[in-house]
Formats: C-alpha cells, structure tokens, sequence
C-alpha cells in the first residue's frame, strides 16, 4: 500500500481532485478554503518579484535576529492564522444555526473544523501573538540591546511557523484530524483514527511545542541576567513579570505537551501501547500529561494580557500602576497555582470525591490573586488623567467581560455543578469568555499601544476604536447566547441538536460570529489604512503616550541595538522618573561601539528541513523524512563550523545617530494629552494641567 | 615580571574575566534552563514508566528480561566516560588560559568520552536485541512500551551527546580551543554529566527497582 517514493500520498488526497471527483457541499467548502493556498502560493512569490520586495523581505526580515522585527513575524503569522480561525469559527457557529435535525455540514466535516478551530487559535494565533509581542517589549523595556539568544530566537520562530504550515497544508493535502484540539486517546489512535488527520495535529503541535520550549528558555534568560544596571526585579514593569512568569511556565509545562506528542505518535507510528485500549494501555496518562501542559498554557497566554493591561491602565491615566507588588505577588501566585488545577478539566473522569474536591478548591483559590490585579487596575484609573484610547477600550472590554468569564470558572471549578456543564456549551461559552476579553482584547491592546514604537507610526484612533467596539459587540452577541444553550443541555462539539428552542440562540450567536468577522476586517482595515497615512501618523522621537517604563526612552522605530548607551535605573517607571527630572533627552557623554548578531538563515533552513520532515512522517515517505531529520542535524553542525563573526558598530556611528534624536527631541515642543490622537504627535510628551494637577494629588 | 595565571572554579576563558565570563554566564545559565525542561521530559517518562509497573499484560515483566550483570556494564562505561569528560575539561582548564598550548590531551579525552559512550550503547542495543528476541517488544505491553521509551530515549541523548563530542573534535581542530569552543565544551561537560544523572535514576529505580 505506501509507495516508496510518495508514501500514503496519492492524486486523491489532494483536496481539489477530491472535490472534483465527489462535489458536495462539504467537500466544496473545503476545497475553496484549500483553493487559496495554491493561490497564495503563486500570487505573493508573483507580487515579491514584481514589487521586487523579496529582496528586502530576505535580507531584512528572515535573515534578521532583530528580536524586533522576529517579534513582527509571529505577530504576522498569528494574524493570518487568525482568519483561518475566525472564519472556521463562524462556518461553525452559521453551521449551528441551521442545525436542528441536521444542518449544512457533515458531521465529519464538523468535527475537523472544531479540532483545526482550537489547535489553530491556541497554538498559531494565541502562542504566537503572545510570543511576538514578548519579542518586541521584553528586550525594550529591560534596557537591553536583544534577547540573550538572537539566533535561538529565529529558530524558535521558524519552529512555530513550519507548525503553522503542516496545520496550514493540512487543508490542502489530506485533512486535518477531528478527535478536538487536545486529541484524546484512544479516539485519536491508529484504531479509531487511521488516516493523516491525528499526524498532522501531533507534528503541527510538537513542532511549534519545541519552539516555545526554546523561547521560554530565551525569555528567562534574558529576563534574569540582561536587566539593565538598577533594575532589580522589583523596578521592573508589570508586563515583564508577566513574561518572566511565563518563560518559567513555558520552560516547565511545554515537556509534558512533547511527551504525550511522542507517547501518541510511538502509539500511532510503531504500535506502542501507552494508550491503547487493550494491553495495558492507559488513555488517563495522556489526559494527566495533556492538561498538565494544557492548565498552564490558559496562563501563558492570560498573563501577558495581564502585563498588557497593567502598562496601559497606567500609562493612559498617567498614574503609577496602583498596588505594585501585590500585583507581582498575584502574578507568582497565579503562575504557582497553574501547576495545582489541571485535573478540573476532567472532573467526570473517575476520580474520587475527595481529589476532585482538592482540585476544585486549588481552582477556586486562583480567583483570589486574579481578583486583587482587577481591584488593582480598577484604583490605578481611579482619579487619574484618563484618556479613551484604543488601549482603553479594550481595557474597559476586558474588565467587564473578563470578570464575567471569571466567574462562571468559578462555577464550573465546583466539581458537582462541573458534573451538570462538563461537555456542553456552557464550557465552551466560558473559556471564550476568558481568552477572547482576556487574551485577543490584551493582545489587540499591547498590538495599539506598542505598534509606534515598532513601525514609528500610530495607529487610527478613529478605526481602531470602531474595531474594538466590534470585538467587544461581535464577543458578546455569539458567547452569551451559548451559555444558555449549554445550560438547556447542548452538548459540545455536537453536529447538530433535537430541541428546537436552542435554535433561537443559536441564530443570534451566528449573527454575533458575524459582527466577529467584521472586527476582524476592521483590525486590518486599521492597520492598512494607518499604513497609508504613516507619515501622518509619524511619531519619530518615540514617546507619543507620556508613558513610564524604559521602550519609550528610545526613537520610534529604535534603532537595531535599541539603545545607543544601555541605561541606569533608578526607579521603577524609569522613563517618568528621568522626564521629571529633565534628564530624559540629555546629552550622552561616551559612547561606545556596539556589538552586534550578524543576519543568518539559520533558522530558515531549521524550518524548512523541519516542515519537510514534518510532512514527510505525516505521509510515511521514508526517504524524504530521512532528508528532513539529516537536514534538521546537519543544519546546526554547519553553522556550529562556520566562523561567527559580529557586526561593530563604531562610537562615532552610534553617536551620530542618537544625537540626531536627542537634538530633535530638545528642540521640538511636545504635545499635551489633549492633542495625543492629531496628526501634532510627534512623539514628544508635555504634561498638561490636569496632569501636573492630578499627579500632585498623587503624591 | 608576569603573575602566574589565575585558575578559577570554571574554565579559564581569557587572560581577563570580564566580558568573557559575563558572556559564559549568559551561556552557561541558559543552557541549565534548558536542561531542567529537559529533566522534567524525562520526569514525565519517569512517571509514565511508574504507573506501567504492572501493566505487562501477561508479557514478559522485569524478572524475565533484566540482565543486571550487562546492566553494571553499561553503568560503569558511563561513570568512567563522566570522569574522562571530566578530564577534558580540566585539561582546557589548566593548559588553555594562554594561546597555543596542545589540543591533543583536550582530544584524547574528548574521543575517549566518546568511545565509552559508545561501549554503553553497545551494550545497551544488546539488551534490547536480547528482549527482541524473546518477544519483550514494546507492542507486546504498556510496560514493554514505557521501558522502551524511557531507557530509548536517554539512549537518543547519549547518541546526541557522542555526536556533539565530535563536532567539538571537529571544531576545536578547525578553529583552536577559542572562547566560543570553551563555551560549547562546558555545555556539553553539562549535558554530560545529566546524562550520567539521569541513568542512575534509570539504574535505580528501572532495573534495581524491578528485580527487587
């Protein structure tokens, strides 16, 4: 049956044949959705060449080990991955509508959607939005010039994006699998599960696993030993404790997830019995190690939402971040406990009374810490001088709508309620509530409030207002309909249900999905539309928030070293602290020459021998997968051999670029808050009346 | 008049230990972070393994396949390679503060790591050929499948760790023993020295646990 030159892979598992040969509904979606990657693939090469941007696309970006620009990247690749998610979202939620005694979609066709749904948002939107923005502030705001390993950085993203591309091909070639995006066993073995679909999600999922492994192990690093001279941990912004919180947990929890990864595949692959129904197998193993990787990864990506929505509640009062280290305590607090609850995820599984009690309780207590940050946020608004920023918005959004997905956790974290909800759409309702208003709404803001100081210009208000408006609208209209359906006994993952009165609802959440798939156009509407008003929106001399902490101190965009002499901290809103004192824009006396990574494609080459390898072993083509694991080994030995050499900047370079800025930013008159949104902002803060007035008050 | 060079706990990496102690420290910190992910991998097998323990399915179970005798063998080749890993850092250590001293002691003890590393696996790919034989395969149980698994896969990072050796036999020949091969020989001195810590956790509890 497997060829020995193409594998299980025949002219019929491309998704097209498949849909010219048998052209039903399903198949037609499907191959219209798979349509586009062909299309993607001969148009962009196309427009590079004609542009004649893959030469600067090359040199610049994939060759860079910039933790800036590599920030960019996985931003980049988590938003398009985001549209995959959201149309797959609403197919679904359009699919539920119509779904009494049936529907549009066949149930297989359903299944993969939910299961390519979840393992696309968390995996490739969520992780990688999260990780890109890591890249962009953390260096920034320690006062650093990169992260401790540049070139480690450019692996670890091509890592996540060769994941992003079997999920991506997945639609092409083959289908993806349906056993839900944490993949139990034994459904998702050989038995029950025997084509490409489980493969495909175990090397898309272990593949970027093994980058955000690499990343957290980078971020902690950097983050103990690349702080700026005085900054102690307790100067620290709130959103770098977030990321240190979340490196440990990347470091520790990302193993589990590699594990059940190899622990499956050696059931699928070689006929091992870890999860097997008979000899010995045991399917609880994977559960265990999947939710122990799987509880705290909810906080990998709630934490940096966090950080995001302390820097800006702060930052667009003009306050100091209230209670300060009992946020940190919370922070740490949290991070510990998401080692203690992942067994609430299967309450109903068989264990006893009195371990699921203990768990429940673990799960109660993390409400406590979580609860303090939301007081916290809420007294740093208190009296301070308060502008309804894009930012803002989402904060607004998210203090609300967060609150309330947090509360219903603490519903569901009652093993006795938990054994009415479990499975329903109760739970799915629930965990949208919190990743949606916690962890898009932080992203989108930190996306807002950071993307100046990336790009060197704002962002529209006006159309970044109307898109937050959307996603706070389109959220509400599609998840609270489904908590109610869930509580009249909708199942999860169901193709379709029997009583009629859930339809109703089901109609209203689809017209929610609806509004979500117009913020989603709104978000790139913004962002192209501020692209082509940049230079109004420039804000060259880098501060245009009045913010606190250390990234503002530097040009919009910083040059590639960041910063031309690392800087002395004194204070925990270091920035603040040197404008008040007039030392912001000061001259420098010394400069020195500066070191720098050179560009490589280092990481390029590890992501194509490992894309390669990737689907070769989902397709069983021997030889091929042999070139993919010689090409991933002899990748690093190469570039272990090759002479390292890195770029100097000289003094005199250096000096002249950072005086240029320094002289511009004397010589300019800032603007006040009022003026914050017109096209004046260059990027220069002056205090205004208010918060001259509002900030004696504080003192 | 020169003072004798000063010998400090770590490598000697530069005349001076300013920036190239900083920069080993970056280096060295990290990679500890990485293998304490790693640990907890190989934790997790650990645990797989833990509660296979009586999930042999009416298999073969520890009683009928450990060879102990084979077992020590391989521990011993891998305690004498830690020492001699040991030694080719020592060597760098006391000879390579200065430029152009001999690499060939530094390669002796590298190679001779790598070649008891390559008795251990020897010995280790027999045990396995001998379970084969008698049907203990890991699609015969759980427990076949978690044994193999967990003893496999340090048998992986002694593969890698060999193989790193040599890359660094390679390198050092090519490019001298500079800061950036000293930096790569402490982390393999690390990597190392895991392994070693890993199987006696494996010696311990697999094989002196199951024939208890």
């Amino acid at each position: 049956m497997t060829d020995s030159l193409c594998g299980n892979l025949t002219w019929d598992s491309i998704m097209l044949v498949k849909a010219w040969k048998d052209p039903n509904v399903n198949n037609l979606i499907t191959a219209g959705a798979a349509a586009m990657i062909p299309v993607g693939a001969l148009m962009v090469p196309l427009l590079l060449l004609w542009t004649g941007w893959w030469r600067p696309l090359f040199r610049d970006w994939l060759a860079s080990v910039d933790h800036k620009k590599i920030g960019v990247l996985y931003i980049a690749l988590a938003v398009v991955m985001l549209f995959r998610g959201v149309v797959e979202g609403t197919l679904m939620r359009l699919h539920h509508a119509t779904a009494l005694h049936g529907g549009v979609l066949s149930p297989d066709h359903f299944n993969q959607l939910f299961t390519t749904h979840g393992t696309t948002m968390i995996f490739f939107v969520a992780m990688p939005l999260i990780t890109g923005l890591m890249n962009v502030v953390i260096p920034l705001q320690l006062g650093a010039r990169d992260v401790a390993y540049p070139r480690l950085n450019q692996i670890g993203f091509w890592l996540t994006a060769s994941g992003g591309f079997l999920i991506t091909i997945s639609l092409l070639i083959g289908q993806f699998a349906t056993g839900g995006w944490s993949a139990y066993p034994a459904y998702t073995g050989s038995i029950f599960s025997p084509g490409v679909g489980v493969d495909y999600w175990l090397l898309s999922v272990g593949l970027s696993g093994i980058g955000s492994t690499l990343s957290g192990v980078n971020f902690a690093v950097t983050l103990y030993k690349l702080r700026a001279p005085g900054m102690t941990f307790m100067r620290m912004p709130l959103f770098l404790w977030t990321s240190l919180c979340v490196s440990i947990l990347l470091v520790l929890i990302m193993p589990p997830l590699t594990v059940a990864c190899i622990t499956l595949g050696l059931d699928r692959y070689l006929g091992f019995h870890f999860y097997t129904n008979d000899l010995g197998g045991n399917l609880m193993n994977f559960i265990n190690l999947f939710w122990m990787f799987g509880h705290p990864e909810v906080y990998i990506l709630a934490l940096p939402a966090y950080g995001v929505m302390s820097e800006v509640a702060s930052t667009f009062s003009a306050k100091r971040l209230y209670g300060y280290p009992s946020i940190v305590v919370a922070t740490m607090c949290i991070a510990v406990l998401s080692f203690l609850v992942w067994l609430h995820h299967f309450f109903t599984m068989g264990q006893s009374a009195l371990v699921n009690a203990v768990f429940g309780i673990a799960t109660l207590i993390i409400a406590i810490p979580t609860g303090m940050k939301v007081y916290d946020w809420l007294a740093t608004l208190w009296r301070g001088r308060i502008r309804f920023t894009t930012p803002m918005i989402y904060l607004c959004g998210f203090l609300v709508l967060f609150v309330i997905g947090g509360l219903t956790g603490i519903i569901l974290a009652n093993p006795t309620i938990d054994f009415q909800v479990h499975n329903s759409l109760f739970l799915v309702a629930h965990f949208h509530n919190v990743i949606i208003p916690g962890v898009v709404f932080g992203m989108l803001a930190g996306l807002h409030y950071w993307f100046p100081k990336v790009f060197g210009f704002r962002l529209l208000e006006s159309w970044g207002r109307t898109t937050a408006w959307l996603w706070i609208v389109g959220f509400s209209v599609t998840f609270f309909p489904l908590y109610v359906a869930g509580l009249m006994g909708m199942r999860r993952r169901a193709v379709d249900y029997a009583d009629p009165a859930i339809q109703p609802y089901m109609i209203v959440a689809a017209i929610g999905s609806l509004i979500l798939c117009l913020a989603f156009l709104a978000l790139l509407g913004t962002i192209l539309r501020s692209i082509l008003l940049r230079k109004q929106l420039a804000v060259p001399l880098g501060d245009p928030w009045d913010a606190r902490t250390l990234e503002w101190a530097t040009p919009c965009p910083p040059p590639e070293y960041n910063f031309a002499v690392l800087p002395e901290v004194t204070a925990r809103d270091a920035f603040w602290e040197a404008k008040e004192n007039g030392t912001a824009y000061a001259p420098v006396e010394k400069y020195e020459d500066i070191h720098l990574p050179p560009p490589t494609y280092y990481g390029l080459w590890i992501g194509a021998f490992a894309s390669v390898l990737g689907f070769a072993v989902v397709w069983h083509i021997g030889w091929l997968s042999l070139l993919g694991l010689l090409g991933s080994i002899a990748v690093p030995i190469a570039y272990a051999l090759l002479p390292y050499r890195e770029i100097i900047l000289p003094a005199a370079e250096v000096q002249k670029q950072d005086e240029a800025w320094r002289c511009a930013a004397r010589e300019t008159d800032g603007v006040t808050r009022d003026e914050e949104a017109h096209a004046t902002n260059r990027g220069l803060a002056k205090p205004d009346e208010l918060e001259i007035e509002f900030a004696a008050a504080e003192r | 008049m020169n003072s004798p060079p000063k010998l400090h706990p770590g490598l000697n990496l530069g005349p001076a230990h300013g920036d190239d102690h900083e920069a080993a420290e970056n280096s060295i910190f990290g990679f500890w972070v990485f293998m304490m992910s790693d640990l907890v991998t190989f934790g997790m097998f650990f645990a797989l393994y833990a509660t296979a323990l009586h999930a042999t399915a009416g298999g073969p179970g520890p009683k009928d396949l450990f060879d102990l005798s084979s077992v020590a063998w391989q521990t011993g080749f891998l305690l004498v390679s830690s020492l001699t890993s040991g030694l080719a850092l020592l060597h760098v250590k006391t000879h390579h503060h200065r430029s152009g001293a001999a690499i060939g002691p530094m390669l002796f003890w590298l190679l001779a790591t790598v070649a008891l590393g390559g008795l251990f696996l020897w010995r280790e790919i027999g045990d396995f050929q001998a379970m084969a034989a008698q049907g203990a395969l890991p699609t015969r149980s759980n427990w076949l499948s978690s044994l193999w698994a967990l003893v496999g896969l340090h048998g992986l990072h002694v593969s890698i760790g060999m193989l790193w050796a040599l890359v660094i036999a390679l390198g050092v020949l090519l490019r001298g023993v500079d800061q950036r091969w000293k930096l790569t020989l402490l982390r393999w001195g690390v990597f190392w020295h895991f392994l070693d810590i890993v199987w006696i956790a494996i010696f311990s509890f697999v094989y002196l646990g199951g024939l208890r």
